[in-house]
Order: C-alpha cells, then structure tokens, then sequence
C-alpha cells in the first residue's frame, strides 16, 4: 500500500469507512521509512516498535472517540523531549540522554491520537540552517541528494517531504522551519510566540524560540496547530488566547486582502527564480482579489546583528545547564569539579555552539553589555515597531522565505548579498514574535522555492487562509520526489 | 563598534563559559568571533535614543497560579539519566582541588 502520498483528510476517511487501520497506515509509514531513510537520513531514532504497540490499541477506539488527527504518523525534532525515548538535540552532549517526561506538544499531539514515528536530524542544539552541524548525520534533500534540506529543522522538512512521515514538528528561532520547509517544498508554520507551549523544548534562545508544524499541504498543518496550540500552565509564556480550529479559516475567500511586500525582501542578493516565482506568486493572489502595495520594512536590514546578539547572549545562558553533572556527556577519570565542567562542555559541544556561546558569553559581559547587548534588544524594539506599523494598514506581509533555493552539500555560502538577503527574509519575524508560514510557489533546476506569508500577532488562521487559497490556485502542492531514483519536478 | 577578537580575549570569555581551547583553537575561534561581530557594525548607523530595549516579545506580566501542591516526577526515573549516584543523591567529583 502507499498511503504515505495521502493528505490527512483522505486518511481519515479511509479510516472511518474502515477501509484502512491505523496500524496499516502506521505500517505503511515504516515501510515507507525502509525504502528512502537510506537515501534521505532524516531520522535520528525510529520507534517502530512503540509505534505498532500503540497503532494496535488506537485500533480499539471507536470511531465517535476519534478526531481529525487520530492514527495518523507523526515525527518529531529532536530537541523536543519525548519520555523514555533518546532526545539528543544533535549533539554529542545529549548523545545517551533520555527524558522522563514528554514535552506539552508531546503529550497534545499523543492526546489527539496521532502514531509518533521517532527523532528527527537537526543542526546542534538547532544552530544551523543547514542540518549539517549534527553530530550524527548529514540529512540529504529529497528532491536531489547532493544538496542539504535547510536547517535547523532538516530532518523534520525532509522527512515530510519524501513520505517517510506525514507531519513532524520543528522548532523556529530565526527561520529553522521556515526555509527547511522552503528548501524541501512542504508548508511550515512559525506560529505567534506564545502561541505554542514550550515546555519540553530544550531552550536555544527563549524569547525567540517557538514549535511549529510541518506538513505537505495547508490544511494539515492548520490541523495540527489546532492540536498543540493553546495556553500550558506549565510554560509562563504560552498565550491564554483561545485557539480556534484553523480549518474553519481556509474558505478559498481572500477577495480584499490587502497584501504589503517590503522592497527589501526583492532586492539585491534574492536569486533571480525565486524572485520570479515570487513576483508571479503575488500575481495569483492578485488575481484572487488581493490588492499588492510595495512597502518598506526600513529596519529589517539590521535584525541579523541583533538577531545573532540577542540569540547567542541567551544561548550563553541556557546553555550553562550542561554541566555534566545530572544529565548529558560526562567525561571518564576527572579530577575535581572545575575539570568536570570544562571537559564536558569542551568534549560535549560541537565547534559552532561553542562558538555561539562564546559570542553571547561576550554580548553579556559587564564591560559590553550596554553597548551590544541592550542595543540589540532597542533595535529589536524598532523592528517590532516597523511590523506594528505595517499591520495597521495591511493584513499580511509577503516575500521569498529564503532568498536561493537548497544549497549544495558542504558549500558554504560566502557572498555577502545573498547571506545578507536571508538575514532580512526570516530573522525579523522572530524578533517581532510575529506567525509566518512557508508554501511551496515553484521550483528552479528541480529545487523548491517558498513564499512566506507574515501576520500580525496570533494571525495564525488569516496566515493558513491565504495560504490555502494559494494552494488551491496554482500546483505548486508538494508533491512526493521519487527519493534516489532519479530526481524528478 | 566592532570588536576583534584575539587569542586572549578568547580565553577570557571561554573561561566563564567554561570551555576549554588549545592555543591553535583560540586563534580560529578569535577570526570566526571578529567575522560574526562584523554583523554589529550596522549597529553604528540606527539611532536608538529614547528607544526601549525590547526583552520579550509578549507584554505579559506577573502570571501567578495557585500555589498547591502537584505530583512531581519519580526519583529513581530521573535518576536513571545520571552517570554516577549513590543512596538517591548525584555523585561529583571531588570540589575542593
């Protein structure tokens, strides 16, 4: 059977006219996961057999008791805790590391009944936009082999798209779900912060750090959302605000919407296909009612420095945790405590978390304190503001979520144009705490490219709305590459 | 403005991290820190007088719930992760040097 190239909804039907069981779709999944995994590498643990145990009970549940999401294959990134199964973060430091507790998305996507098929590859402790700062393997592209998925949630995006998992979870801290949803053509969700508890995630950067979905259409990832959305007495920071059922808001009905594009997410440094798939993006929404007008987002061009400042100075800080005491990599044959300390955090941490907590550990030093770091949380005021701004005039925000498609594997990225023009595509929607999502809007030489729609605060359901009546209109839905036979699209 | 880092300074900041580097390690991280500080140079051209600093992206204040007591996680659960214990309590090595 193939139903790893179903959506959600069709799923669901052929369950209740049981016509399929969960454990057929669960394994199905797996076998889905036999056939590419060698190829695609997304997954750091499979969990097959828990995965059959609890696809065998699920089966006993009758129908009334089930809901949209019920019996359906799930993976999640390894940076969100799972009780009683590994959770490395992709770093030799969490590398035996079993939680034994799960984290709130955890227990709501495990309440709603959907089947967990294991851990997802990300960039160490979710640092990267490439995947490739695992400690543990290099998780390949579907669409071609030779080029990465993007990052920090690459495991998460590739296993989506090639079929090995029908949803996953992925954490963004300045676009880790966004452009790995881009690079693989599959939809991704950066929901609003405090939309998503964050309990059980283990922290990189907290006040720029939110779970979000990834799914191959819009509609199941406004499923899932409706899922884990919603506030969690456990995380301080999760919003009260109601969630409402996201699906309610895909009516295909945009006539009106009123559309900003900043210049600066088309400008120098954009790949000349993106900006063309773009720009005839922006005429389909045009031609489903929306009215476009060129905007400018003045100080977009200045959240990379505070993003890395701001990002780094609170990785420092919650970092510090892995001391090799209670938890994580403890080295043989120490000494005495401060040995404990430096040789677990030296043995236990790959070069570029060592390098981002060494940049922070700088930013909140006494002597540039005021000088870097409250400068970079006022420039974060400003680009909060020019967000505000714009929302009082416009619904939504629109432009490329990356500004090239996938890059080739272990090529590094050295012009400046184009490293400055991702800065400005993704980083500022952390910054502003704001939801943005990613659709697949076209393909240059067989890679995906992805549009990204930004809201205002909790615009979640306005964000899947225009997305959906995308997606509707023009066939850029993502599709299942034929992994390691042939590159196909 | 910007800040070029030498072997020494990172020594200085891995040492409240406490991460350990060789004297050839110092010197690449020192050109890896310059190059990401290179970013802090647009910094010089915002004026952010009479700006707020902005520490978090949602204004909620004073979130309280009532204090009663919950069930709390198993010891000998948590104890599994750790490496070296004895009689319930977490083993370090010795503190004093």
């Amino acid at each position: 059977m193939t139903l790893f190239s179903k959506t959600a909804t069709e799923l669901q039907q052929l369950l209740h006219n049981r016509e399929v069981s969960v454990k057929e779709i669960t394994e199905d999944a797996f076998s889905r996961i036999a056939d590419v995994e060698g190829n695609v590498q997304a997954f750091l643990t499979v969990t097959e057999q828990e995965a059959k145990a609890q696809a065998d009970q699920l089966d006993n549940v009758p129908l009334e008791q089930r809901g949209p999401l019920f019996g359906l294959p799930i993976g999640i990134k390894d940076n969100i805790i799972t009780k009683g199964t590994k959770t490395t973060c992709g770093s030799k430091m969490l590398e035996d590391f079993v939680p034994v507790y799960d984290a709130t998305v955890v227990e709501r996507v495990k309440n709603a009944g959907m089947v967990s098929l294991g851990k997802l590859n990300m960039d160490e402790f979710a640092m990267g936009s490439t995947t490739e700062h695992s400690a543990f393997q290099v998780t390949r592209n579907p669409w071609n082999l030779d080029y990465v998925p993007g990052g920090s949630s690459g495991g998460s995006a590739a296993a989506v798209a090639s079929g090995e998992a029908l949803f996953s979870l992925g954490t963004d801290t300045g676009g880790s779900v966004r452009q790995p949803a881009a690079f693989c053509g599959v939809v991704g969700m950066k929901p609003t912060y405090g939309r998503v508890s964050r309990y059980g995630l283990v922290a990189f950067a907290s006040s720029l750090d939110q779970i979000g979905p990834l799914t191959r259409n819009v509609e199941d990832n406004a499923m899932l959302l409706s899922a884990i959305a919603g506030n969690d007495q456990h995380d301080f920071s999760s919003s009260s605000k109601e969630v409402s059922d996201y699906r309610k808001a895909l009516t295909g009905d945009i006539k009106g919407l009123k559309v900003a594009v900043p210049k600066e997410f088309l400008g120098q440094g954009v790949d000349e296909a993106v900006k063309a798939s773009v720009r005839e993006a922006l005429q389909v929404l045009e031609s489903l009612g929306a009215v476009i007008e060129e905007v400018d987002l003045p100080h977009a061009k200045y959240g990379a420095p505070s993003y890395y400042v701001i990002a780094c100075g609170e990785a420092s800080s919650n970092l510090a945790r892995f001391d090799g005491i209670r938890y994580g990599y403890r080295p043989e044959g120490v000494k005495n405590l401060e040995e404990l300390y430096f040789r677990s955090r030296s043995e236990g941490f790959g070069p570029e978390v060592k390098k981002r907590i060494l940049y922070g550990t700088y930013a909140l030093s006494a002597n540039q304190y005021e000088e870097v770091y409250v400068k970079a949380q006022k420039v974060r005021s400003l680009i909060s503001q020019d967000f505000a701004d714009l929302f009082q005039k416009y619904d939504v925000i629109v432009g490329p979520t990356s500004a090239t498609t996938a890059y080739k594997l272990g090529e590094t990225i050295f012009d400046p144009l184009t490293l400055y023009a991702n800065d400005i595509l993704t980083v500022p929607v952390n910054l502003a705490g704001v939801p943005a999502i990613s659709v697949p809007c076209g393909a240059s030489e067989g890679l995906p490219i992805g549009l990204q729609i930004i809201g205002d605060h909790f615009d979640e359901g306005l964000l899947y709305k225009v997305a959906h009546a995308f997606e509707q209109a023009t066939d850029f839905k993502a599709g299942t590459p034929l992994v390691g036979e042939g590159q196909n699209r | 403005m910007t800040h070029q880092f030498t072997k020494d300074d990172v020594f200085y900041y891995a040492n409240f991290a406490r991460i350990a580097f060789s004297d050839d390690e110092a010197e690449q991280y020192a050109a890896m820190l310059s190059e990401l500080d290179k970013f802090a140079e647009r910094f010089e051209e915002v004026d952010t007088t009479h700006v707020e600093p902005m520490t978090h992206p949602l204004h909620q204040v004073n979130i309280l719930r009532e204090d009663v007591p919950t069930e709390i996680l198993d010891r000998g659960d948590m104890l599994a992760s750790v490496k070296e214990h004895e009689d319930g309590m977490i083993k370090v090595p010795n503190i004093l040097a």
